[in-house]
């Protein structure tokens, strides 16, 4: 169709008869889906339709994905134009802004505007894109709360930015980050509050969402996570947002970016078929085959898409289906390349891994860098990149095509320039092939000489070069250079031994490398540890997470937040777990002393709960069995009402103090045993412990408590206090070594205090003392225990401090609400009955 | 509410992150949810194939859990124990949708008869 030369407004195209036997196609939404549907058409067949676009707001097509940089400063609105007047013009559509939608008569075949403006359409299209989702709480509707999806948005916090003052985002996705990255660079200080643990969970995973969080803070801005919106508070302007755990955070401005919504709303009114989204076909045709829908807006094959590179494949299926030549939508993989407040990061597949996934890890940690590629069946499925994104869409067009990967699976994860340069097939070669002062190690500096020069010096095994020149002992991520020049110095001598046993699979490291590196480059959280020390799975197993729950709670006494998810199960429940399924409870009983009150409450609980047994322990104490997990609070409560704490005898921590009666009654007895088994048990009750610990106090020689299979004994005698260590029963019995004699109570305490605290600090997660006193011996024990007065007393003060943080019974704490999700279901599921005939 | 075969058993953010949250069937046996630390969802019978410990009370690693009794690794995505262990527990197909957890209603019946 020849139509050079007709100039027409769409206005008096109604009459000029050669147009109007053009059919109509009428587009709501003026925003990316619209127009590039529209571009698509136009390159395939410019005069088929006579095109009117509706759009909401009052300007032309822009490009919705700048918004960001208009409001971080670095961009102008006329700069995220994609079409302006002139195009409209040129290709004869016609636009009418600022005047939405309100209406489709699809029996009619119209439109009607807000205006009262009604169009005949022969085709529909709907891309009204999606709606921010706006959270349901008190003050919502505030002046000054506001989404983050258009230029009014953007120019209301432009305005509130150029006052200055506090501003609060809810929402620690993509557009949340970057609405405080704006505010922040235009001088605003910043908080994010955001529901899940990590920032951009659904983009990241979780070393990829710390590192993210880190960066930010470092920035200025504050990060809170597991945060959730109590209400927005405010009299006739916003003043602050306050959080379910009762914190206030003043704001002049809030910004909610918690998510989108398709906007469907028009669609479900005209009686189209809307799921999530207004459900389409391969050819983006809805439910009424005249109107056509794409975009965010649109529900296919079960998924809604809230990124802009499915929204091009669907214009292209659109367009072909406009023209005749349909082609069909299949649906997307999507990956995402974005730069998050400056700082790159990529995601694309299943960076989940799945049946049969395996993780390739690579953290940097001197660079910031980390990487993880998710292969399956020699393909990759997904991967997760941080910092460093130049690989991202190699990865992506390895997955999208399902190359096998075998072949280069073990340069992978260091790039398409590494797998596939030329003559570099076997690693080891690339690394003979550097030179003698290439840097092996960027963590401590050692050149590739001084580690062939370490080996050839006799260190031939990797827990000896990183002994003798620190190669590789601070964060991990340069060991398989190490080891592949361990391999060449050494040829077929070496064979990868290792001196030092690792803390799990997930690492190379052991765990006298763990805790020091916690301490000496002030590691506060797993995550951290586990990038920092390039651990080769995302989230540990079940081996590390202990450990390093525990080596941080040692290391960081009041800082440090206990990870439930990283303790097992008793530790968690705070009760023993049973071959049923059920739980054992054993109340704390101070020395082995109860009254009638106590034993009142335990009848009563056992009675009330039909606990089928009651056991006296080893331990001086009653075990009450059989209690289900969601009755544990109540059974805690009623102990805790009877003055009774926690026994702890479900844990990596002190359990019982076993005593004697001595002096008191019996008449053998040389020392109060009795009451100073009482003093060490509310000394050291609630502390946590590389494994169990026992104490025992007995008041003679006779040593009717046990005093010498304890990890920590006391003998009386006459003239004092004999102090007994390493000793426990178990499969392997051990008695005790004799460490010192004390004169006096008080000195028993101190010592007592002081070798827990060691035990503390330098003993092996799951390593009990009498296996670490035979590791270290008993003279070094000695040393820093009865030789060292000043490191004695200054143990004894650390172990204090930490436990002034830890002797919170944890029964109470639960039985008044906390962490109630452990103990209850999250629901009940019954089947539903057929109805009986009548 | 019930979606066709989909049954909405609550929130996601009612499971901890690496967590697990339970759901007893009456007349069969309590399912478990299981939250990844990537956010995935997934629904296990809790109950291990070993000695029939409760997974949900297990440590969740990666795609996995060790049992809290004898520290079998059951995967998550197929129910089988992992390494030199053999064994399989029943999975039940479960999605996260608007941030509700829905179950599928026939598996829980046939996974818990």
């Amino acid at each position: 169709m020849d139509f050079q030369g007709q100039v027409l407004t769409n206005d008096d195209a109604e009459e000029a008869g050669g147009a109007a036997a053009r059919p109509r196609l009428v587009v709501i939404g003026n925003g990316m889906a619209g127009c590039r549907a529209i571009e698509e058409l136009l390159e395939r067949d410019a005069g088929r339709y006579r095109v009117t676009i509706f759009g909401a707001e009052p300007h032309v097509n822009y490009n919705r994905i700048m918004l960001s940089p208009v409001l971080a400063g670095e961009k102008t609105f006329e700069q995220i134009v994609i079409n302006d007047h002139a195009w409209y013009a040129d290709n004869e559509i016609e636009l009418v802004a600022g005047d939405p939608v309100v209406a489709i008569d699809r029996a009619a075949k119209t439109v009607t505007a807000r205006s009262g403006r009604t169009v005949a359409y022969d085709k529909l299209l709907i891309a009204t894109g999606s709606d921010p989702f706006i959270i349901p709480v008190p003050g919502k509707d505030l002046p000054g709360v506001i989404s983050f999806r258009d230029m009014k948005d953007v120019d209301t916090m432009l305005a509130a930015a150029a006052k200055g003052g506090e501003a609060v985002v809810i929402g620690g996705g993509l557009l949340g980050l970057e609405a405080a990255h704006g505010l922040s660079l235009r001088g605003m200080k910043v908080t994010v509050i955001h529901l899940m643990p990590t920032l951009m969970e659904r983009q990241l995973d979780e070393a990829a969402g710390w590192l993210l969080k880190t960066e930010l803070e470092s920035r200025g801005q504050t990060i809170l996570t597991g945060a959730d919106t109590a209400e927005i508070v405010g009299e006739s302007q916003v003043e602050g947002v306050r959080l379910k755990d009762g914190r206030l955070i003043p704001a002049s401005l809030v910004v909610m970016a918690v998510g989108i919504r398709p906007s469907v709303a028009l669609a479900r009114e005209a009686g189209l078929a809307v799921g999530r989204g207004i459900q389409v076909d391969d050819h983006m045709v809805t439910s009424d085959t005249d109107v056509l829908a794409v975009g965010e807006c649109v529900e296919h094959d079960g998924q809604v898409y809230g990124l802009v590179a499915p929204l091009w494949e669907m214009c292209r299926a659109l367009a072909d289906g406009l023209v005749g030549k349909p082609s069909g939508y299949r649906g997307s993989v999507t990956s995402t390349k974005l730069k998050v407040s400056g700082i790159d990061v990529f995601s694309a597949g299943d960076f989940a891994g799945g049946d049969g996934g395996e993780d390739i890890v690579l953290r940097d940690a001197s660079r910031g860098i980390y990487k993880r590629v998710v292969v399956k069946d020699d393909k990759i499925v997904g991967a997760v990149l941080y910092g460093d994104t130049v690989d991202g869409n190699w990865y992506f067009d390895l997955l999208k095509k399902g190359e096998d990967i075998s072949s280069i699976r073990d340069f992978l994860i260091f790039g398409q320039a590494f797998a596939q340069g030329g003559g570099q097939a076997d690693p080891k070669a690339a690394v003979a092939a550097l030179s003698d002062d290439a840097e092996i190690c960027g963590c401590n500096g050692v050149s590739k000489g001084k580690v062939v020069a370490t080996i050839q010096g006799g260190a031939c095994t990797l827990d000896a070069v990183r002994a003798t020149c620190k190669a590789s002992a601070s964060c991990g991520s340069c060991t398989g250079l190490v080891e592949q020049l361990l391999e060449l110095t050494l040829g077929d001598d070496y064979a990868g031994e290792r001196d030092v046993k690792t803390v799990c699979k997930c690492t190379t490291f052991g765990h006298d490398d763990v805790r020091r590196e916690i301490v000496a480059q002030g590691m506060k959280s797993i995550p951290e540890v586990m990038q920092r020390m390039s651990w080769s799975t995302p989230d540990g197993c079940s081996s590390c997470r202990p450990a390093l729950n525990y080596y941080l709670l040692c290391a960081w006494p009041g800082e440090y937040v206990d990870d439930q998810q990283s303790r097992f199960v008793n530790e968690r429940m705070h009760a023993n777990i049973q071959k049923d399924g059920t739980y054992s409870v054993v109340p704390r009983m101070w020395g082995g002393l109860t009254n009638p009150r106590e034993l009142r409450a335990i009848a009563d609980v056992v009675e009330k709960y039909n606990a089928p047994m009651v056991k006296v322990t080893g331990g001086q104490r009653l075990d009450i069995f059989g209690i289900k997990k969601e009755d544990l609070p109540a059974v805690w409560a009623d102990l805790n009402a009877a003055g009774m704490v926690s026994g702890h005898a479900y844990g990596k921590s002190l359990r019982t103090v076993k005593t004697c009666v001595g002096s008191e009654w019996c008449r053998f007895g040389t020392q109060d045993s009795t009451g100073l088994g009482v003093q060490i048990e509310h000394m050291t009750w609630g502390s946590w412990m590389p494994h169990k610990f026992k104490i025992a106090v007995s008041g003679c020689p006779r040593n009717c408590a046990e005093a010498t299979i304890k990890d920590f004994g006391v003998v009386c005698v006459d003239s004092g206090y004999e102090l007994h260590v390493g000793g426990n029963g178990g499969i392997k019995v051990r008695a005790t070594d004799f460490l010192c004699k004390v004169s006096t109570e008080q000195q028993a305490l101190d010592y007592c205090a002081a070798f827990i605290q060691l035990y503390r600090e330098e003993a092996r997660y799951l390593e009990r003392t009498a296996p670490w006193i035979e590791r270290v011996g008993l003279d070094y024990i000695k040393a820093r225990i009865v030789d060292d007065e000043v490191g004695r007393e200054a143990l004894t003060s650390r172990f204090l401090y930490s436990q002034s943080f830890s002797q919170d019974d944890p029964w109470a704490q639960r039985a008044a609400g906390a962490e109630r999700e452990q103990h209850a279901h999250l629901g009940e599921f019954r089947p539903i009955l057929p109805l009986a005939a009548e | 509410m019930h979606y066709g075969d989909w049954i909405d058993v609550g929130p996601l953010s009612a499971i901890p992150v690496r967590g697990s949250r339970t759901i007893p069937v009456a007349g069969g046996d309590e399912v478990a949810l299981f939250r990844t630390g990537d956010n995935q969802v997934f629904a296990l019978v809790n109950r291990c194939p070993h000695k029939h410990g409760p997974l949900s009370q297990g440590i969740v690693h990666g795609h996995a859990v060790s049992c809290p009794l004898h520290n079998w690794r059951i995967s998550l995505v197929t129910g089988e124990a992992l390494g030199e262990d053999k064994g399989c527990t029943p999975t039940i197909p479960v999605k996260v949708d608007g941030g509700r957890v829905l179950l599928c209603r026939t598996s829980t019946l046939k996974a818990a008869a």
